[in-house]
């Protein structure tokens, strides 16, 4: 379709749990967001079809916009005569999103504790370990299969060229289970093997025709050696771009769309590599959902994804809870509260996923726990982005992915220039600071970062809008999506609360300067409005670092925003200890510097 | 908004379900179409074959091959038993005897005269299905399972851990506002499913499982009671092969939370009855609530099988539970639904009803996401 010619745009995005659409036109020679709509995601019985949560989400977007773009169950396209209908209809999906997996292998503390660590190190949980000697029987085995419905299966077993019964009665059992994916019925299990090369032909025709079979290296090839990466990778890429886009309905989604679906990560981690190459940034970008959260960086040249299967804000919420344990949650909460309490909320949320924090106490219980999905998601990243150096890839099976050569992670967050984050629980947070805190607290940007969130999370459709229309999808997303929130200016190293950090000195256009001093443990927000620069000369105290060097004296231009200029005199990693009587107090204060929350709720005051 | 899909749980007096109960490997299915069935009832049964083991009889007795026949004490087919002599031979005229034991229980399934080997095999594994529910066979599906129909009460609960269970049900509270503790339970609880009210006590599912008690419904539950008993913390929500000897049922959630009224209500009236639970839930999208089905089979609901979820659209009228805090746990009908977005305490701009709870008779403002549509 000539690009020229579309003049409405429909886009949705269709998560886990809530379904987003947008709408976009041409008015006054420029592409612009006219209206948001949004309704639950409907993977779920009744409905068990993601189409009716697309309809109902565009449905509101008919309302908000005052115009029709459905006839009955349909979208219409092109755009009809009276004005009804968009020009072009395009769509992002991660409703299957979560990674549950089941593992196989033939001993269990050898080849079936292996294939556990692939998968968890591909972000996946470990529903079930099978081996031939876990002591179970053939039909509780299948039974457990049955019942468990996993997204994948990873089969293992034997070393290269060994004995090739075993792991071929694995395989019979896995056939006679019959797995069946737990969403619709329209695709195939995906089923990994990576055990003995010799058993590779007799895998294929037991579960060739029952699974979504893929082959590749024997994670044990031999009884010394442990080579996880392809199975691991494998696992990784068949998540994003099977299991995650799947859900009932899919295949009808597909026929309405102008171009093929994309997978959420996919479509944002083009926009975030649009945008570091427009500006020749280094960037990390991260899309936090209910299921997963995303993690994106742009580091000179070299972009590297990761999605953490089990990290997100209601599904995998319990998960994180476990994965962080509750006194790192405990933390970040501003109010004294008691272990049972956070526990059974967490709990709740994880039960109702769909519910949403009516009370301040609820909202700031869910953002500490997304300071720590967000951590733990770019733990996993920083892990992920080793020894990947140099070329821009999406890893492959055949990629040996050996670790040779550098284990230090390139993500360098003092050599970072932007960091955007995504996804409801920053998007949505009722206020911009908020988002901030949260992006700042978990990231620990060093030296001088711009922050940016996504307006009302719309990075998705962009991403995918950028494949077919990269003018409309570039200014929308300049002009309608991502909110500056301003600069965070943060020192590298420790010292004693009340001790100086650092001090800038800040001039403002029209000459007018002004000097602010940071202690140590503090945390300022200085007024910086959108649009406007400074030139900020920062002098880090002795044993500090702003990026030169410590004490070394840093000159820069920061950017104001929504939020302002923040600056982190709190040190890296930011020492703020569960059990510090003084916990509570550090919180309110941060919190009070940046005007996170109302000051008027009796949580923050009682 | 045009449609606002609230999924919610089933709490329904009388109505029609049908169970699907196959085997996890081809076998027979022992019941026809039309049969009336109880829940113990098994409907399929499989055989799996037993392990085999080979025992090197020839070297053993240091005998050769073609010799191990005329020495065996058992004979193909023959059942045996652990340590059961399965060969004998004497030597140097009868000074040196020995002997080849058993070493499983099962049957001598070969002797071979060429190498010597027996083969014994373990006793074949019977593989059983059982109805779950009282009620009629309404589909057989040959060598895999049936369909079963049923009438009578389905209860779904939020959450729950361990699996299909049957009892009869006893109340162990008096009021939904209470909490189930060890001292109301007793041996002669015994295969009853108890229900509690709004909480029940780490001791109250010791004294359970100690006492014989099948399973336990309860409002709410602490999350610590639930890590306790299971010995670990729930990462995510995928349960029902938990074997801790009782299944239980949460039917609001986590915290001490009243247990609906009506469910509550319905329980006491249906306390006596037979009723089967499941406590296996899968909170993810392609979700699988557990449940107490009591059989009603006196009685004939209307209509066809339903589904198991309540999906529908919230409108001025519809009776809702409020599922997070503020009001967890209330119950209330919807007075209105303002289109415009309106701004909650935690500042959050969503869209919103407006609802009367029972107990005040007040209205209240609440995000629409906050609450479930309800269904007797």
């Amino acid at each position: 379709m000539d690009p020229s010619k579309i003049r409405t745009i429909l886009a949705t995005d269709c998560g886990s749990t809530t379904t987003k659409a947008i709408l976009i036109e041409y008015r006054d020679g420029e592409y612009r967001l006219i209206v948001r709509g949004e309704a639950p995601t409907t993977v779920e019985a009744p409905f068990e079809d993601v189409t009716k949560g697309v309809l109902n989400a565009i449905e509101e977007v008919s309302e908000l916009a005052g115009r029709k773009f459905l006839d009955g169950d349909t979208i219409i396209t092109p755009k009809r005569p009276d004005g009804s209908g968009a020009d072009l209809y395009v769509s992002t999906s991660s409703a299957g999103g979560g990674l549950q997996m089941v593992v196989a292998g033939v001993v269990k503390t050898m080849t079936a504790e292996s294939a556990e660590r692939a998968a968890l190190g591909a972000g996946a949980i470990v529903m079930d370990a099978l081996a031939s000697n876990d002591g179970r029987l053939p039909h509780q085995q299948i039974r457990r299969i049955r019942h468990l419905r996993p997204d994948m299966i990873l089969l293992s077993g034997g070393v290269d060229g060994g004995s090739v019964g075993h792991v071929v009665k694995l395989a019979e059992i896995i056939a006679a289970a019959d797995p069946r994916p737990r969403l619709g019925s329209t695709y195939k299990l995906p089923l990994i093997y990576a055990g003995n090369n010799k058993a590779a032909d007799e895998v294929r025709v037991t579960l060739g025709g029952k699974t979504d079979l893929s082959v590749v290296d024997n994670l044990r090839p031999i009884m010394e050696r442990e080579n996880l990466g392809p199975a691991r990778d494998k696992i990784h890429d068949l998540f994003m771009e099977h299991v995650m886009a799947q859900a009932p309905g899919y295949r009808k989604l597909m026929e309405w769309v102008g171009v093929p679906i994309m997978p959420t990560p996919g479509a944002v981690g083009n926009i975030i590599q649009t945008i570091a190459k427009q500006h020749g940034l280094n960037v990390i970008g991260v899309d936090i959902g209910g299921a997963t959260t995303d993690v994106f960086s742009v580091f000179g040249e070299t972009f590297n994804r990761t999605v953490s299967a089990n990290l997100g804000m209601s599904y995998s919420i319990s998960n994180v809870l476990m994965e962080a344990g509750v006194p790192n949650v405990m933390r970040w909460v501003p109010f004294s509260m008691d272990e049972s309490d956070l526990r059974n909320r967490i709990r709740n949320k994880m039960i109702r996923p769909t519910t949403i924090p009516h009370s301040l106490e609820e909202l700031m219980v869910e953002q500490a726990l997304a300071r720590e999905a967000l951590r733990l998601a770019f733990d996993q990243h920083k892990q992920m982005a080793v020894g990947l150096r140099g070329v821009q890839r999406e890893r492959t099976v055949s990629d040996t992915f050996e670790q040779t050569g550098s284990d230090e992670t390139i993500v360098d967050m003092m050599a970072l220039d932007l960091l955007i984050g995504s996804g409801g629980v920053l998007s949505h947070s009722p206020r911009r600071h908020q988002a901030a805190m949260m992006l700042i607290d978990a990231f620990l940007p060093e030296g001088v970062t711009r922050l940016a969130v996504d307006s009302i999370f719309m990075m998705p459709q962009l991403g995918v809008l950028a494949e077919v229309h990269p003018a409309a999808a570039t200014e929308v997303f300049e002009k309608d999506c991502l909110i500056w929130l301003g600069t965070c200016i943060a020192v590298r190293g420790e010292s004693k609360p009340g001790k100086p950090a650092f001090t800038v000195e800040l001039t403002r256009a029209g000459g007018k300067s002004e000097s602010h001093a940071v202690q140590f443990g503090e945390e300022k927000l200085i007024p910086l409005e959108l649009g406007e620069e400074a030139k900020a000369k920062i002098h880090p105290a002795k044993g500090f670092d702003a990026g030169e060097g410590s004490g070394k004296t840093v000159e820069r231009t920061v950017h104001g925003g929504v939020v302002g200029l923040i600056l982190d005199g709190r040190g890296r990693p930011i020492a703020l200890d569960p059990a510090d009587p003084t916990r509570v107090e550090k919180i309110r204060a941060w919190t009070g510097a940046l005007n996170a929350y109302p000051s008027t709720e009796p949580a923050l005051v009682g | 908004m045009a449609h606002a899909y609230t999924p919610g749980l089933r709490v329904s007096e009388l109505t029609i379900l049908r169970k699907e109960r196959t085997l996890p490997l081809k076998g027979e299915v022992v019941v026809k179409e039309g049969d009336s069935l109880r829940a113990d009832q098994v409907v399929a049964r499989t055989e799996l074959p037993g392990n085999v083991h080979s025992v090197n009889v020839a070297n053993l007795l240091s005998v050769l091959p073609d010799e191990v026949p005329s020495k065996m004490e058992k004979k193909e087919g023959d059942p045996v038993n652990l340590d059961d002599i399965l060969a004998r031979s004497s030597s140097l005229f009868g000074l040196f005897k020995s002997v080849v034991k058993s070493p499983i229980a099962g049957k001598v399934e070969s002797v071979s005269h060429v190498t010597g080997q027996v083969l014994l095999r373990e006793p074949s594994i019977p593989v059983e299905v059982d109805a779950y529910v009282d009620g009629k066979v309404v589909e057989v599906r040959p060598g895999e399972g049936v369909v079963l129909e049923t009438h009578g009460a389905l209860i779904q609960g939020i959450f729950g851990i361990g699996g299909e269970t049957f009892g009869t049900i006893e109340m162990a509270v008096t009021s939904p506002e209470e909490i189930l503790d060890a001292g109301a339970i007793s041996a002669q609880h015994a295969g009853k499913i108890l229900i509690g009210g709004a909480m029940v006590t780490a001791a109250a599912l010791a004294k359970a499982v100690s006492s014989g008690v099948k399973g336990i419904v309860s409002g709410g539950i602490d999350d610590a009671t639930i890590t306790a008993f299971l010995g670990y913390e729930i990462g995510v929500a995928i349960t029902g092969n938990e074997e801790k000897g009782l299944t239980l049922v949460i039917t609001e959630g986590f915290g001490r939370i009243r247990m609906a009224e009506a469910t509550f209500t319905l329980f006491r009236s249906l306390a006596g009855r037979k009723a089967s639970m499941n406590g296996a839930t899968q909170i993810r999208a392609g979700v699988i609530r557990p449940e107490v089905v009591v059989p009603q089979l006196d009685r004939q609901a209307k209509g066809g099988p339903v589904s198991e979820i309540v999906a529908g659209g919230l409108e001025v009228g519809t009776k809702v539970r409020v599922i997070r805090e503020p009001h967890f746990g209330r119950l209330g009908r919807v007075v209105e639904l303002p289109a415009p977005l309106e701004k909650l305490t935690s500042e959050t701009m969503v869209r919103v009803l407006r609802v009367e709870l029972e107990g005040d008779r007040k209205q209240h403002v609440l995000p629409r996401a906050n609450v479930e549509i309800i269904e007797h």
